[in-house]
Protein backbone atom coordinates (compact mmCIF):
# COMPACT_ATOMS: atom_id res chain seq x y z
CA UNK A 1 0.00 0.00 0.00
CA UNK A 2 0.99 3.30 -0.80
CA UNK A 3 0.19 7.02 1.12
CA UNK A 4 -1.85 8.79 -0.65
CA UNK A 5 -2.33 12.91 -0.14
CA UNK A 6 -5.39 14.45 -0.65
CA UNK A 7 -5.97 17.77 -0.90
CA UNK A 8 -9.43 19.83 -1.04
CA UNK A 9 -9.51 22.19 -3.63
CA UNK A 10 -12.35 25.13 -4.62
CA UNK A 11 -12.87 25.21 -8.25
CA UNK A 12 -10.73 28.48 -8.91
CA UNK A 13 -8.35 29.16 -10.96
CA UNK A 14 -4.66 28.81 -10.05
CA UNK A 15 -5.10 26.12 -7.20
CA UNK A 16 -4.06 23.40 -8.37
CA UNK A 17 -0.60 24.80 -9.86
CA UNK A 18 -0.62 26.69 -6.20
CA UNK A 19 -0.85 23.12 -4.49
CA UNK A 20 2.07 21.41 -6.64
CA UNK A 21 3.90 24.76 -6.27
CA UNK A 22 3.85 24.50 -2.20
CA UNK A 23 4.88 20.61 -2.64
CA UNK A 24 7.61 20.65 -5.23
CA UNK A 25 9.36 23.51 -3.84
CA UNK A 26 10.67 21.78 -0.96
CA UNK A 27 12.28 19.57 -2.71
CA UNK A 28 9.37 16.41 -2.44
CA UNK A 29 8.83 14.58 -5.82
CA UNK A 30 5.28 13.78 -7.44
CA UNK A 31 4.85 10.85 -8.55
CA UNK A 32 1.43 11.13 -9.74
CA UNK A 33 -1.74 13.10 -9.07
CA UNK A 34 -5.29 12.48 -9.93
CA UNK A 35 -8.07 15.61 -10.03
CA UNK A 36 -11.79 14.28 -9.17
CA UNK A 37 -13.85 17.32 -9.68
CA UNK A 38 -17.29 18.62 -8.83
CA UNK A 39 -19.24 21.79 -9.81
CA UNK A 40 -17.98 23.33 -6.95
CA UNK A 41 -14.99 21.72 -5.27
CA UNK A 42 -12.16 19.53 -6.13
CA UNK A 43 -10.02 16.95 -4.88
CA UNK A 44 -6.50 16.69 -5.78
CA UNK A 45 -5.37 13.64 -4.96
CA UNK A 46 -1.04 12.88 -5.22
CA UNK A 47 1.57 10.36 -4.90
CA UNK A 48 4.78 11.54 -3.68
CA UNK A 49 7.82 10.37 -1.45
CA UNK A 50 7.09 12.55 1.50
CA UNK A 51 3.62 12.50 2.19
CA UNK A 52 3.34 13.59 5.96
CA UNK A 53 5.99 15.91 5.13
CA UNK A 54 3.51 17.55 2.40
CA UNK A 55 0.68 17.36 4.72
CA UNK A 56 2.30 19.30 7.45
CA UNK A 57 3.17 21.83 4.85
CA UNK A 58 -0.22 22.75 3.41
CA UNK A 59 -1.39 22.79 7.20
CA UNK A 60 0.57 25.44 7.71
CA UNK A 61 -0.50 26.96 4.78
CA UNK A 62 -4.26 26.43 6.27
CA UNK A 63 -4.62 23.93 3.01
CA UNK A 64 -6.95 21.19 4.17
CA UNK A 65 -5.74 17.56 3.18
CA UNK A 66 -5.49 14.36 4.53
CA UNK A 67 -3.14 11.20 4.15
CA UNK A 68 -5.03 7.57 3.17
CA UNK A 69 -3.77 4.29 1.93
CA UNK A 70 -4.23 2.83 -1.43
CA UNK A 71 -3.12 0.26 -3.27
CA UNK A 72 -0.84 0.48 -6.17
CA UNK A 73 -0.49 -2.02 -8.56
CA UNK A 74 1.50 -2.92 -11.25
CA UNK A 75 -0.09 -3.56 -14.62
CA UNK A 76 1.82 -5.18 -17.56
CA UNK A 77 1.66 -4.25 -20.86
CA UNK A 78 -0.57 -6.75 -22.37
CA UNK A 79 -3.99 -6.58 -23.55
CA UNK A 80 -6.40 -7.48 -21.05
CA UNK A 81 -3.68 -7.21 -18.06
CA UNK A 82 -5.93 -3.95 -16.51
CA UNK A 83 -9.37 -6.05 -16.92
CA UNK A 84 -7.42 -8.94 -15.18
CA UNK A 85 -6.78 -7.37 -12.25
CA UNK A 86 -9.52 -5.30 -11.57
CA UNK A 87 -12.01 -8.55 -12.12
CA UNK A 88 -9.81 -10.27 -9.81
CA UNK A 89 -11.32 -7.58 -7.25
CA UNK A 90 -14.46 -7.29 -7.99
CA UNK A 91 -15.14 -11.12 -8.04
CA UNK A 92 -14.15 -10.82 -4.62
CA UNK A 93 -16.69 -8.68 -3.48
CA UNK A 94 -14.04 -6.10 -3.37
CA UNK A 95 -15.84 -2.38 -4.85
CA UNK A 96 -13.67 0.23 -6.14
CA UNK A 97 -13.84 3.71 -4.80
CA UNK A 98 -11.87 5.34 -6.88
CA UNK A 99 -8.76 4.52 -9.63
CA UNK A 100 -6.58 6.32 -11.76
CA UNK A 101 -3.18 5.76 -13.50
CA UNK A 102 0.63 6.30 -12.27
CA UNK A 103 4.06 6.07 -13.43
CA UNK A 104 6.51 3.96 -11.92
CA UNK A 105 8.80 1.74 -13.87
CA UNK A 106 9.54 0.80 -17.20
CA UNK A 107 7.99 -2.89 -17.15
CA UNK A 108 4.29 -1.64 -17.30
CA UNK A 109 1.76 1.20 -16.51
CA UNK A 110 0.47 1.09 -12.44
CA UNK A 111 -2.45 2.02 -11.11
CA UNK A 112 -3.59 3.13 -7.80
CA UNK A 113 -7.06 2.81 -6.11
CA UNK A 114 -9.32 2.78 -3.20
CA UNK A 115 -11.36 -0.23 -2.55
CA UNK A 116 -14.01 -1.19 -0.18
CA UNK A 117 -11.18 -3.42 1.63
CA UNK A 118 -7.41 -3.06 1.18
CA UNK A 119 -6.47 -6.76 3.07
CA UNK A 120 -8.86 -8.21 0.94
CA UNK A 121 -7.46 -6.59 -1.94
CA UNK A 122 -3.98 -7.05 -1.82
CA UNK A 123 -4.61 -11.00 -0.72
CA UNK A 124 -6.41 -11.07 -3.86
CA UNK A 125 -3.70 -9.71 -5.93
CA UNK A 126 -0.81 -11.80 -4.72
CA UNK A 127 -2.67 -14.69 -5.35
CA UNK A 128 -2.96 -13.32 -8.91
CA UNK A 129 0.86 -12.50 -8.86
CA UNK A 130 0.81 -9.41 -9.66
CA UNK A 131 3.20 -6.91 -8.76
CA UNK A 132 2.31 -4.37 -6.05
CA UNK A 133 4.35 -1.28 -4.20
CA UNK A 134 4.83 0.46 -1.01
CA UNK A 135 5.70 3.63 0.01
CA UNK A 136 9.49 3.27 -0.55
CA UNK A 137 8.81 2.66 -4.02
CA UNK A 138 7.46 5.62 -4.35
CA UNK B 1 -62.06 53.31 0.63
CA UNK B 2 -62.10 53.96 4.53
CA UNK B 3 -63.14 50.92 6.53
CA UNK B 4 -63.73 52.45 10.20
CA UNK B 5 -64.46 55.98 9.39
CA UNK B 6 -64.73 56.73 13.19
CA UNK B 7 -61.58 55.31 14.23
CA UNK B 8 -59.31 55.72 11.59
CA UNK B 9 -60.11 59.79 11.46
CA UNK B 10 -60.12 60.65 14.61
CA UNK B 11 -58.70 63.53 15.81
CA UNK B 12 -54.89 63.53 17.45
CA UNK B 13 -56.76 64.56 20.72
CA UNK B 14 -59.09 61.61 20.29
CA UNK B 15 -56.54 59.44 19.63
CA UNK B 16 -54.51 59.70 22.78
CA UNK B 17 -57.64 59.98 24.87
CA UNK B 18 -58.78 56.52 23.61
CA UNK B 19 -54.93 55.55 23.59
CA UNK B 20 -54.39 56.42 27.68
CA UNK B 21 -57.58 55.27 28.50
CA UNK B 22 -56.21 51.71 27.26
CA UNK B 23 -52.64 51.85 28.11
CA UNK B 24 -54.04 52.15 31.65
CA UNK B 25 -55.99 49.20 31.10
CA UNK B 26 -53.96 47.08 29.52
CA UNK B 27 -50.87 48.06 32.42
CA UNK B 28 -53.52 46.94 35.27
CA UNK B 29 -54.20 43.47 33.17
CA UNK B 30 -50.91 42.96 33.28
CA UNK B 31 -49.90 43.84 36.06
CA UNK B 32 -52.29 41.58 37.75
CA UNK B 33 -52.25 39.02 35.67
CA UNK B 34 -48.79 38.26 33.89
CA UNK B 35 -45.68 37.72 36.97
CA UNK B 36 -42.92 38.51 34.85
CA UNK B 37 -44.42 41.76 34.05
CA UNK B 38 -45.38 42.51 37.75
CA UNK B 39 -41.74 41.56 38.81
CA UNK B 40 -40.26 43.89 36.06
CA UNK B 41 -42.23 46.66 37.16
CA UNK B 42 -41.88 46.45 40.86
CA UNK B 43 -38.03 46.24 40.25
CA UNK B 44 -38.59 49.79 38.59
CA UNK B 45 -40.52 50.78 41.99
CA UNK B 46 -43.97 51.20 39.60
CA UNK B 47 -47.38 50.88 40.23
CA UNK B 48 -50.57 50.22 37.66
CA UNK B 49 -51.74 54.08 39.06
CA UNK B 50 -48.66 55.63 37.98
CA UNK B 51 -49.34 55.10 35.01
CA UNK B 52 -52.22 57.39 34.02
CA UNK B 53 -51.99 58.16 30.43
CA UNK B 54 -49.48 57.65 27.27
CA UNK B 55 -47.29 60.34 28.74
CA UNK B 56 -46.25 57.90 31.47
CA UNK B 57 -45.69 55.57 28.87
CA UNK B 58 -41.82 55.92 29.31
CA UNK B 59 -42.37 54.89 32.52
CA UNK B 60 -42.84 51.67 31.51
CA UNK B 61 -40.25 48.35 31.16
CA UNK B 62 -39.48 47.13 27.36
CA UNK B 63 -40.19 44.00 25.86
CA UNK B 64 -37.91 42.63 23.84
CA UNK B 65 -37.09 38.76 22.25
CA UNK B 66 -35.39 37.41 25.59
CA UNK B 67 -38.02 38.32 27.61
CA UNK B 68 -40.60 35.96 25.34
CA UNK B 69 -37.52 33.73 25.06
CA UNK B 70 -37.10 33.59 28.52
CA UNK B 71 -41.63 32.96 29.10
CA UNK B 72 -41.56 30.52 26.44
CA UNK B 73 -43.70 29.36 25.49
CA UNK B 74 -47.13 30.42 27.61
CA UNK B 75 -45.44 32.76 30.56
CA UNK B 76 -46.73 36.13 29.05
CA UNK B 77 -50.14 34.89 28.46
CA UNK B 78 -52.30 37.25 30.20
CA UNK B 79 -55.36 35.05 30.56
CA UNK B 80 -56.19 31.42 31.63
CA UNK B 81 -55.23 29.10 29.15
CA UNK B 82 -58.91 27.99 27.94
CA UNK B 83 -59.54 31.47 27.23
CA UNK B 84 -57.30 31.07 24.09
CA UNK B 85 -57.66 30.03 20.48
CA UNK B 86 -54.75 30.64 18.36
CA UNK B 87 -51.24 30.38 18.11
CA UNK B 88 -48.91 31.43 15.88
CA UNK B 89 -45.13 31.57 15.81
CA UNK B 90 -42.12 33.00 14.25
CA UNK B 91 -38.08 32.53 14.08
CA UNK B 92 -36.10 33.48 17.08
CA UNK B 93 -32.42 33.95 17.45
CA UNK B 94 -32.00 30.82 19.84
CA UNK B 95 -34.13 28.40 17.10
CA UNK B 96 -36.94 28.84 19.42
CA UNK B 97 -39.72 30.18 17.83
CA UNK B 98 -41.53 33.42 19.14
CA UNK B 99 -44.47 32.48 20.17
CA UNK B 100 -48.18 34.80 20.10
CA UNK B 101 -51.14 33.59 21.79
CA UNK B 102 -54.46 35.66 21.05
CA UNK B 103 -58.23 35.21 22.67
CA UNK B 104 -61.21 35.07 20.42
CA UNK B 105 -61.30 38.90 20.59
CA UNK B 106 -57.59 39.61 19.54
CA UNK B 107 -58.76 37.44 16.45
CA UNK B 108 -61.76 39.60 15.83
CA UNK B 109 -59.24 42.84 15.98
CA UNK B 110 -56.94 41.51 14.25
CA UNK B 111 -59.52 40.35 11.61
CA UNK B 112 -60.29 44.18 11.57
CA UNK B 113 -56.73 45.46 11.66
CA UNK B 114 -56.27 43.50 8.71
CA UNK B 115 -59.56 44.66 7.37
CA UNK B 116 -58.47 48.04 7.39
CA UNK B 117 -55.47 47.55 5.52
CA UNK B 118 -56.65 45.61 2.74
CA UNK B 119 -59.86 48.47 2.49
CA UNK B 120 -57.08 51.09 2.70
CA UNK B 121 -55.40 49.10 -0.29
CA UNK B 122 -58.78 49.54 -2.48
CA UNK B 123 -59.98 46.15 -1.84
CA UNK B 124 -63.70 45.79 -1.33
CA UNK B 125 -66.11 42.96 -0.79
CA UNK B 126 -66.77 42.70 -4.73
CA UNK B 127 -62.93 41.93 -4.99
CA UNK B 128 -61.41 38.07 -5.11
CA UNK B 129 -58.31 38.20 -3.12
CA UNK B 130 -55.74 35.29 -4.06
CA UNK B 131 -53.53 35.26 -0.23
CA UNK B 132 -50.45 33.76 -1.55
CA UNK B 133 -48.64 33.95 2.30
CA UNK B 134 -48.03 30.55 3.54
CA UNK B 135 -50.45 29.60 5.80
CA UNK B 136 -49.77 28.21 9.31
CA UNK B 137 -47.58 29.28 12.00
CA UNK B 138 -46.64 32.02 10.32
CA UNK B 139 -48.80 34.70 10.31
CA UNK B 140 -49.27 36.17 7.13
CA UNK B 141 -51.56 33.64 5.43
CA UNK B 142 -54.30 33.98 8.17
CA UNK B 143 -54.22 37.20 9.03
CA UNK B 144 -54.18 38.54 5.32
CA UNK B 145 -57.12 35.39 4.87
CA UNK B 146 -59.18 36.92 8.09
CA UNK B 147 -59.15 40.34 7.24
CA UNK B 148 -60.03 39.66 3.38
CA UNK B 149 -63.05 37.71 4.96
CA UNK B 150 -64.38 40.40 7.40
CA UNK B 151 -64.07 42.53 4.81
CA UNK B 152 -66.43 40.21 2.57
CA UNK B 153 -63.84 39.59 -0.52
CA UNK B 154 -63.97 35.92 -1.84
CA UNK B 155 -60.31 34.63 -0.78
CA UNK B 156 -59.00 32.32 -2.63
CA UNK B 157 -56.51 30.51 0.41
CA UNK B 158 -53.62 29.98 -1.82
CA UNK B 159 -50.67 29.43 0.62
CA UNK B 160 -47.34 29.86 -0.45
CA UNK B 161 -45.03 27.42 -3.06
CA UNK B 162 -47.22 26.98 -5.99
CA UNK B 163 -46.81 29.44 -8.27
CA UNK B 164 -47.96 27.57 -11.46
CA UNK B 165 -51.45 26.64 -9.54
CA UNK B 166 -51.80 30.12 -8.16
CA UNK B 167 -51.38 31.68 -12.02
CA UNK B 168 -53.91 29.21 -13.21
CA UNK B 169 -56.46 29.88 -10.89
CA UNK B 170 -55.88 34.43 -11.05
CA UNK B 171 -56.48 33.71 -14.46
CA UNK B 172 -59.35 31.12 -13.71
CA UNK B 173 -61.25 32.87 -11.09
CA UNK B 174 -60.31 36.02 -12.46
CA UNK B 175 -59.01 37.06 -9.16
CA UNK B 176 -58.34 40.89 -8.59
CA UNK B 177 -56.12 41.36 -5.66
CA UNK B 178 -53.72 39.47 -4.16
CA UNK B 179 -51.88 39.40 -0.69
CA UNK B 180 -47.97 37.79 -0.80
CA UNK B 181 -44.52 38.78 -0.56
CA UNK B 182 -42.89 41.47 -3.13
CA UNK B 183 -40.62 38.95 -4.10
CA UNK B 184 -43.29 36.20 -4.91
CA UNK B 185 -45.17 38.68 -6.51
CA UNK B 186 -42.32 39.86 -8.74
CA UNK B 187 -41.53 35.65 -9.59
CA UNK B 188 -45.31 35.69 -10.40
CA UNK B 189 -45.24 38.61 -12.82
CA UNK B 190 -42.24 37.52 -14.56
CA UNK B 191 -43.85 33.91 -15.24
CA UNK B 192 -46.83 35.43 -16.22
CA UNK B 193 -45.07 37.60 -18.85
CA UNK B 194 -42.62 34.86 -19.67
CA UNK B 195 -45.94 33.04 -20.39
CA UNK B 196 -47.72 35.61 -22.54
CA UNK B 197 -50.67 35.56 -20.08
CA UNK B 198 -50.51 39.34 -19.07
CA UNK B 199 -53.61 40.06 -20.98
CA UNK B 200 -55.89 37.46 -19.27
CA UNK B 201 -55.03 38.68 -15.48
CA UNK B 202 -57.48 41.01 -14.02
CA UNK B 203 -55.46 41.87 -10.92
CA UNK B 204 -55.60 45.48 -10.09
CA UNK B 205 -53.67 45.48 -6.57
CA UNK B 206 -51.44 43.82 -4.47
CA UNK B 207 -50.98 43.91 -1.17
CA UNK B 208 -47.55 42.62 -0.20
CA UNK B 209 -45.11 42.17 3.08
CA UNK B 210 -43.57 40.47 5.55
CA UNK B 211 -40.30 41.23 3.94
CA UNK B 212 -38.48 45.10 3.48
CA UNK B 213 -39.04 45.75 -0.80
CA UNK B 214 -37.03 48.22 -2.33
CA UNK B 215 -39.22 51.25 -4.79
CA UNK B 216 -37.67 49.48 -8.18
CA UNK B 217 -39.32 46.49 -6.64
CA UNK B 218 -42.68 48.13 -6.58
CA UNK B 219 -42.07 50.06 -9.66
CA UNK B 220 -41.72 46.74 -11.92
CA UNK B 221 -44.37 44.81 -10.62
CA UNK B 222 -47.05 47.79 -11.26
CA UNK B 223 -44.94 48.20 -14.67
CA UNK B 224 -45.24 44.70 -15.47
CA UNK B 225 -48.42 43.50 -13.58
CA UNK B 226 -50.52 47.00 -14.02
CA UNK B 227 -51.64 47.01 -10.97
CA UNK B 228 -51.06 49.50 -7.84
CA UNK B 229 -49.07 47.91 -4.39
CA UNK B 230 -49.32 48.55 -1.13
CA UNK B 231 -46.92 47.57 1.71
CA UNK B 232 -48.34 45.70 4.84
CA UNK B 233 -46.60 45.72 7.89
CA UNK B 234 -46.83 43.46 11.19
CA UNK B 235 -44.95 41.37 13.61
CA UNK B 236 -45.99 38.13 15.06
CA UNK B 237 -45.62 39.36 18.43
CA UNK B 238 -48.02 42.15 17.82
CA UNK B 239 -50.79 40.32 15.74
CA UNK B 240 -49.13 39.59 12.33
CA UNK B 241 -50.01 41.62 9.08
CA UNK B 242 -52.56 44.09 9.72
CA UNK B 243 -50.74 46.66 11.98
CA UNK B 244 -50.28 49.28 9.43
CA UNK B 245 -50.41 49.39 5.74
CA UNK B 246 -50.02 52.28 2.71
CA UNK B 247 -52.54 54.58 1.25
CA UNK B 248 -52.98 55.44 -2.39
CA UNK B 249 -50.64 58.58 -1.36
CA UNK B 250 -47.97 56.29 -0.60
CA UNK B 251 -46.40 58.80 2.30
CA UNK B 252 -45.80 55.98 5.11
CA UNK B 253 -47.61 53.05 6.32
CA UNK B 254 -50.91 54.32 8.51
CA UNK B 255 -50.40 52.34 12.09
CA UNK B 256 -53.58 51.86 13.70
CA UNK B 257 -53.46 53.71 16.93
CA UNK B 258 -56.05 52.44 18.76
CA UNK B 259 -54.62 49.35 18.86
CA UNK B 260 -50.98 49.98 18.45
CA UNK B 261 -49.04 52.72 20.06
CA UNK B 262 -45.92 53.43 18.62
CA UNK B 263 -43.04 54.97 19.94
CA UNK B 264 -39.61 55.91 18.18
CA UNK B 265 -36.25 55.64 20.71
CA UNK B 266 -33.04 55.83 20.70
CA UNK B 267 -31.65 52.22 20.75
CA UNK B 268 -28.54 53.10 23.07
CA UNK B 269 -30.15 55.52 25.57
CA UNK B 270 -33.31 53.78 25.10
CA UNK B 271 -35.35 57.25 25.22
CA UNK B 272 -37.61 58.64 22.60
CA UNK B 273 -36.26 60.83 19.85
CA UNK B 274 -37.90 63.67 19.24
CA UNK B 275 -40.96 63.47 16.49
CA UNK B 276 -39.63 63.02 13.03
CA UNK B 277 -36.30 61.75 14.38
CA UNK B 278 -35.15 57.86 13.05
CA UNK B 279 -34.77 55.18 15.94
CA UNK B 280 -36.32 51.86 16.89
CA UNK B 281 -39.94 50.52 16.91
CA UNK B 282 -41.27 50.56 19.63
CA UNK B 283 -45.21 49.53 20.23
CA UNK B 284 -47.03 48.80 23.18
CA UNK B 285 -50.30 46.36 22.02
CA UNK B 286 -52.99 48.49 23.56
CA UNK B 287 -56.53 46.06 23.31
CA UNK B 288 -54.60 42.78 23.05
CA UNK B 289 -56.21 40.46 25.71
CA UNK B 290 -54.21 36.89 25.19
CA UNK B 291 -50.48 38.18 24.83
CA UNK B 292 -50.35 41.99 25.83
CA UNK B 293 -46.91 43.57 25.02
CA UNK B 294 -45.59 46.23 26.51
CA UNK B 295 -43.23 48.58 24.93
CA UNK B 296 -42.11 45.88 22.74
CA UNK B 297 -39.04 46.35 20.90
CA UNK B 298 -39.67 45.53 17.30
CA UNK B 299 -35.85 46.05 16.23
CA UNK B 300 -36.93 48.13 13.18
CA UNK B 301 -35.22 51.35 12.08
CA UNK B 302 -37.79 54.19 10.93
CA UNK B 303 -39.40 57.28 12.08
CA UNK B 304 -43.09 58.60 12.15
CA UNK B 305 -44.67 61.16 10.87
CA UNK B 306 -48.11 62.32 12.59
CA UNK B 307 -49.58 64.90 10.13
CA UNK B 308 -52.83 64.31 8.47
CA UNK B 309 -52.60 62.24 5.24
CA UNK B 310 -54.52 63.27 2.14
CA UNK B 311 -56.46 60.41 2.09
CA UNK B 312 -58.12 61.65 5.42
CA UNK B 313 -56.58 59.24 7.91
CA UNK B 314 -54.83 60.45 10.98
CA UNK B 315 -53.21 57.96 12.20
CA UNK B 316 -49.65 58.18 12.15
CA UNK B 317 -47.63 56.67 9.16
CA UNK B 318 -44.57 54.55 9.89
CA UNK B 319 -41.95 56.00 7.33
CA UNK B 320 -39.61 53.63 5.06
CA UNK B 321 -37.47 51.34 7.33
CA UNK B 322 -33.89 51.91 7.66
CA UNK B 323 -32.68 48.71 9.12
CA UNK B 324 -32.46 46.99 11.89
CA UNK B 325 -31.01 47.14 14.92
CA UNK B 326 -30.22 43.31 15.49
CA UNK B 327 -28.99 40.60 12.37
CA UNK B 328 -32.56 39.00 11.77
CA UNK B 329 -32.24 38.45 7.88
CA UNK B 330 -35.86 38.07 5.91
CA UNK B 331 -35.17 35.96 3.48
CA UNK B 332 -38.37 35.10 1.30
CA UNK B 333 -40.83 36.48 3.84
CA UNK B 334 -38.74 34.17 6.55
CA UNK B 335 -36.87 35.61 9.75
CA UNK B 336 -33.81 34.18 9.72
CA UNK B 337 -31.14 34.40 12.56
CA UNK B 338 -27.37 33.78 11.50
CA UNK B 339 -27.30 31.81 14.80
CA UNK B 340 -29.68 29.37 13.84
CA UNK B 341 -27.29 28.83 10.86
CA UNK B 342 -24.54 28.50 13.51
CA UNK B 343 -26.82 26.26 15.82
CA UNK B 344 -27.65 23.74 12.92
CA UNK B 345 -23.74 23.58 11.75
CA UNK B 346 -22.62 23.07 15.03
CA UNK B 347 -25.07 20.02 15.61
CA UNK B 348 -22.68 18.43 12.34
CA UNK B 349 -19.67 17.69 14.28
CA UNK B 350 -20.00 19.32 17.55
CA UNK B 351 -17.85 22.46 16.84
CA UNK B 352 -19.09 25.00 14.48
CA UNK B 353 -16.66 25.30 11.40
CA UNK B 354 -15.85 28.65 9.88
CA UNK B 355 -18.60 29.62 7.44
CA UNK B 356 -20.21 32.69 5.78
CA UNK B 357 -23.86 33.45 4.47
CA UNK B 358 -24.19 35.13 1.77
CA UNK B 359 -27.60 36.81 0.81
CA UNK B 360 -28.48 38.86 -2.87
CA UNK B 361 -31.61 39.06 -4.67
CA UNK B 362 -31.34 37.68 -8.00
CA UNK B 363 -34.48 37.96 -9.91
CA UNK B 364 -36.12 39.38 -7.27
CA UNK B 365 -35.76 36.87 -5.65
CA UNK B 366 -33.91 36.25 -2.11
CA UNK B 367 -30.79 33.93 -3.02
CA UNK B 368 -28.86 32.50 1.22
CA UNK B 369 -25.95 30.68 0.28
CA UNK B 370 -23.82 29.08 3.28
CA UNK B 371 -20.45 28.61 2.84
CA UNK B 372 -18.57 26.34 5.46
CA UNK B 373 -14.84 26.09 5.47
CA UNK B 374 -13.74 22.24 5.10
CA UNK B 375 -11.22 21.82 8.00
CA UNK B 376 -9.11 18.36 8.11
CA UNK B 377 -12.27 16.27 10.44
CA UNK B 378 -14.78 17.13 8.00
CA UNK B 379 -12.82 16.32 4.99
CA UNK B 380 -12.58 13.14 3.15
CA UNK B 381 -10.60 11.76 -0.49
CA UNK B 382 -13.94 10.51 -1.39
CA UNK B 383 -16.48 12.88 -3.65
CA UNK B 384 -19.11 11.02 -2.26
CA UNK B 385 -18.37 11.45 1.32
CA UNK B 386 -18.52 15.10 0.72
CA UNK B 387 -21.43 15.36 -1.09
CA UNK B 388 -22.68 13.73 1.35
CA UNK B 389 -21.70 16.47 4.30
CA UNK B 390 -23.00 19.29 1.90
CA UNK B 391 -26.56 17.10 2.03
CA UNK B 392 -26.12 16.38 5.84
CA UNK B 393 -25.85 20.27 6.54
CA UNK B 394 -28.82 21.26 4.12
CA UNK B 395 -30.88 19.45 5.25
CA UNK B 396 -29.98 20.74 9.01
CA UNK B 397 -30.37 24.04 7.76
CA UNK B 398 -33.58 23.29 6.52
CA UNK B 399 -34.68 21.84 9.61
CA UNK B 400 -33.73 24.92 11.78
CA UNK B 401 -35.04 27.74 9.20
CA UNK B 402 -36.95 26.16 7.17
CA UNK B 403 -36.07 27.16 3.49
CA UNK B 404 -33.81 25.36 0.75
CA UNK B 405 -30.16 26.93 1.23
CA UNK B 406 -27.49 26.77 -0.90
CA UNK B 407 -24.22 25.18 0.76
CA UNK B 408 -20.93 25.60 -0.45
CA UNK B 409 -17.99 24.04 0.76
CA UNK B 410 -15.06 26.38 0.69
CA UNK B 411 -11.52 26.02 1.80
CA UNK B 412 -10.05 26.97 5.24
CA UNK B 413 -9.19 30.95 5.08
CA UNK B 414 -11.39 31.03 1.94
CA UNK B 415 -13.78 33.37 3.82
CA UNK B 416 -12.51 36.76 5.59
CA UNK B 417 -12.00 36.01 8.94
CA UNK B 418 -12.16 39.60 10.93
CA UNK B 419 -10.28 40.45 14.13
CA UNK B 420 -12.89 40.65 17.07
CA UNK B 421 -16.56 39.90 16.57
CA UNK B 422 -16.63 37.57 13.24
CA UNK B 423 -18.76 39.06 10.63
CA UNK B 424 -21.09 36.11 9.24
CA UNK B 425 -23.16 37.76 7.07
CA UNK B 426 -22.65 39.17 3.94
CA UNK B 427 -26.33 41.04 2.46
CA UNK B 428 -25.79 42.02 -1.18
CA UNK B 429 -29.60 43.48 -1.15
CA UNK B 430 -29.43 46.93 -0.50
CA UNK B 431 -32.64 47.12 1.31
CA UNK B 432 -32.68 49.98 3.05
CA UNK B 433 -31.63 52.52 0.80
Amino acid sequence: MVRQLSVFLENKKGRVNDILSIISDSGINIVSVSLADTSDFGILRLLCNAPEEAHNMLKEKGITSKITDVVAVCVPHEVGSLKKVIYAITNAGISINYIYGLSLNDDGASIAMKTSDHAKTIEVLNELGVKMFNQEDL
Amino acid sequence: MIWNVTKECMSRDEIEVIQSKRLVKIVDKVYHNVPYYRNKMQQLGLEPGDIRGIEDVEKLPFTTYEDLNENYPFGLAAVPMSELVRLQASSGTTGRPKIAVYTRRDIDIWAECSARCLAMAGITKDDIIQVGYGYGLFTGGLGAHYGAEFLGALVIPMSSGNSQKLIQMMIDCGATAIACTPSYLLHVAEDLRDADLLDKIKLKVAICGAEPWTNEMRDKMEDILHLEAHDIYGLTEICGPGVATDCKYHKGLHIWEDHFLPEIIDPNTLKQVPHGETGELVITTLTKEGMPLLRYRTKDLTYLEYDKCECGRTMARIQRFKGRTDDMLIIRGVNVFPSQVEAALLTIDGTTPHYMIYVDRVNNEDTFEVHVEVEERFFSDEISELEKLTKQIHARLRERIGLNVKVKLVEPNALPHSDGKTKHVVDNRKLYV
